[in-house]
């Protein structure tokens, strides 16, 4: 049996059990369903309708709401699928692959409403819907590793090669990804004078910061639900016919 | 393990020239991209010479691309990949070797004949020097990071587009300053920054793509 | 279940190997002991995990759970599966002197002695390419008689060739093994030599319903 040369805890080993796992994540889902709810309704509903209207961009500036947590997540969702598949290279953890292939739609869908809601904050802002400044065209770069790391995961047919791929792949593209940042505004303070940045966030009152922290929190419960749910339906898929499964009363028996 | 690595080299170069096309269909590609960026968007000089450098760097990406999926597919194909990956030696020294003839073949003519490309498309000839300079430390990089996509996609239907999926991404540092190195040189500016900045970028693919694309063969 | 190898010496031995393939399992807690001089005929119906045995000996194929145990760190072992492994451009001494060079050199004589072994006298500067599937086959198991090995990995290595080729073929098995190597083989061909030991892959492969994966993780 292969050892990992680190010491880790007990439970960082029962987490790799799929049973364990499952039983777990079951019992953690319905909180994670309800913070999210709560906080996205609330942080969604301050900052959309309550907050105080920002006095340079007016009303437009509360795309914020969604911009932002969707760009934080989606940076967070690409290094955590990278951690997750790192996990499961040196541990050989089949759990933490499916975790990690579980990150790649959510934090696709993440980049995806980061590049519109950029556009359309955009609009009123500069006038048009896309500028090639720093901030959206490496959104737009980081889309399009989610979207090779997608192509790449449906491509390999047989499950544990293609988890092993993502992961390696994953873990590249973080490596990258400060070096992409760090090109892209680079290029970007060549070409254009003005750096007006998407996210002008020198002294927010709290009013308008507090809902952002709201939103991105909930943002964060509602990934944390998703990436629950699928992990648990990928094990059901591997496990179908495993005697423990037949025990949890979400699944109804065939 | 240095007698390994040049078995293989040696090996390679006695197919390429075997098959020359493998060497001469990248350079075609090369020459037909930018032959035709005049033809779909203007001959002008004074246009050509700006958008220069950017259209010489794009047209050596997509020229090293189009070779790079054959790096590990043909031998896969034939059970000579495994066969490499049995013998004693890490799996990243034969990544290495494989890329230093992949350079070779499809980076280093691109070099040579960069000269002629930089008069077709009107750059200064001040940039010249620094044009044959920026690609001389980026197709090694654009090289070793496409290996990684390529030992990725071996044995994948497919494969060839989803490579270039893969890897574009990776590859928009090594552009970004590799044609804004030549655009500044144009410009008499210096250029040791962004050199500083590709040979970087160069030391870093050398580091993980060996490991990267080692343990990605091994699947 | 942990597996002890006898004092006596062995090449490879494998303990509590299993594969799985798309969550179903192959084949699941196979021991077995490889001594020199041993040839083993490993059977089982199509898609039995025949071949991803051999790749997992050979170090092919990931080992997720049980292990494969080598006597030492520098035993060489030749595998030749389904594909051949030669380059079609090359002729058949260029192939054979890059296989060679993979671990070691060959002198040119060498490599035609090898050839002329397993009858390809004059072939030597063809092209692969220009083979028959039969005489591809030889170039590719000529390397056995070129690269001393002290286990052959060979998979269906009957494939294509005539009856003359089959029956020296099985001389040179015998002949390897009574030298003192081991080979491991699977062949829908039975191998008529009176030490061959048969290893059914049919009996390891579990039940329905059972899964590897229950068992967690798989290092604990």
């Amino acid at each position: 049996m292969t050892e990992s040369s680190w010491r880790m805890p007990r439970w960082f080993h029962q987490m790799g059990s799929p049973k364990w796992f499952y039983g777990f994540a079951g019992i953690l889902q319905p909180w994670f369903a309800i913070a999210a709810l709560g906080l996205l309704t609330w942080g969604a509903l301050w900052g959309l309708a309550f907050a105080p209207a920002d006095y340079q961009q007016g009303n437009s500036f509360r795309i914020m709401y969604v911009h932002v947590p969707a760009a934080i997540l989606s940076q967070s969702i690409f290094l955590g699928m990278a951690v997750a598949g790192a996990v499961g290279l040196v541990w050989k953890m089949k759990v933490a692959f499916m975790v990690a292939r579980s990150c790649i739609a959510i934090g696709a869908t993440f980049t995806a409403i980061a590049l519109v809601t950029g556009a359309i904050w955009g609009k009123p802002t500069w006038g048009a819907y896309w500028v090639w400044d720093a901030r959206l065209t490496s959104t737009l770069v980081l889309f399009f590793l989610y979207a090779g790391i997608m192509a790449l995961n449906q491509a390999i047919s047989e499950r544990h090669i293609a988890g092993k791929a993502t992961a390696i792949l994953a873990i590249v593209g973080t490596i990258n990804i400060p070096i992409i940042k760090y090109s892209v505004e680079w290029w970007n303070t060549l070409h254009q004078s003005s750096s007006f940045t998407l996210t002008a966030k020198p002294s927010m009152p709290a009013e308008m910061y507090l809902p952002l922290l709201l939103t991105v929190l909930g943002s964060y419960c509602f990934f944390a639900l998703v990436v629950l749910m699928r992990t648990r339906s990928q094990i059901v898929q591997s496990q179908s016919g495993a005697s423990w499964l037949m025990q949890h009363r979400d699944i109804t028996g065939a | 393990m240095i007698r390994f690595m040049w078995a293989i080299v040696r090996r390679d170069l006695l197919l390429v020239a075997r098959q020359p096309a493998e060497m001469i269909n990248p350079l075609v590609f090369f020459l037909l991209v930018i032959a035709l960026f005049p033809l779909g968007v203007s001959p002008e000089a004074a246009l050509l010479s700006q958008t220069a450098a950017g259209v010489i760097w794009v047209a050596a990406m997509l020229a090293t691309l189009l070779s790079l999926e054959l790096l590990f597919k043909l031998d896969h194909d034939d059970g000579s990949l495994e066969q490499l990956l049995l013998a004693p030696y890490p799996s990243w020294s034969l990544v290495l070797a494989k890329v230093f003839v992949h350079w070779l073949v499809s980076g280093l003519p691109l070099i040579l004949i960069s000269p002629l490309i930089a008069t077709m498309l009107f750059l200064p000839s001040q940039a010249v020097p620094t044009l044959m300079l920026s690609l001389l430390i980026g197709t090694p990089t654009l090289s070793l990071l496409g290996a990684i996509g390529a030992a990725l996609v071996t044995g994948v239907r497919g494969g060839g587009m989803l490579l270039t999926l893969l890897i574009l991404p990776l590859y928009v540092p090594v552009i970004i300053f590799g044609a804004s190195s030549v655009a500044a040189a144009a410009q008499g500016m210096a250029i040791d920054g962004y050199m500083a900045l590709l040979a970087a970028m160069f030391v870093f693919a050398l580091m993980i793509t060996p490991w990267a694309a080692g343990s990605a063969l091994k699947l | 279940m942990s597996f002890t190898p006898s004092s006596e010496s062995h090449l490879l031995c494998t303990s509590a190997l299993a594969c799985e393939r798309d969550s179903r399992v192959l084949y699941n807690d196979l021991n077995f002991v490889v001594k020199p001089g041993h040839l083993w005929h490993v059977k089982g119906r199509n898609g039995a995990g025949k071949t991803t045995l051999l790749r997992q000996l050979a170090g092919l194929h990931p080992v997720d759970t049980g292990e494969v145990l080598y006597s030492n760190n520098s035993i060489k072992i030749i595998y030749i599966g389904h594909k051949l492994g030669l380059k079609e451009q090359l002729t058949a001494d260029e192939n054979l002197s890059w296989l060679a060079g993979l671990d070691g050199s060959s002198t040119q004589r060498q490599r035609y002695a090898a050839l002329e072994h397993v009858g390809l006298r004059g072939y030597e500067e063809n092209p692969v390419a220009q083979l028959s599937a039969g005489q591809k086959r030889r170039v590719a198991l000529a390397r056995l008689h070129l690269c001393k090995a002290d286990v052959w990995l060979l998979d269906e290595p009957f494939t294509s060739l005539d009856q003359q080729g089959i029956v020296d073929e099985i001389d040179w098995l015998n002949q390897h093994t009574r030298a003192g190597g081991a080979v491991l083989m699977t062949s829908h061909q039975d191998i008529n030599l009176p030490h061959v030991k048969i290893l059914d892959l049919g009996q390891y492969s579990p039940l329905l319903g059972e899964c590897l994966l229950d068992k967690g993780s798989a290092i604990i």
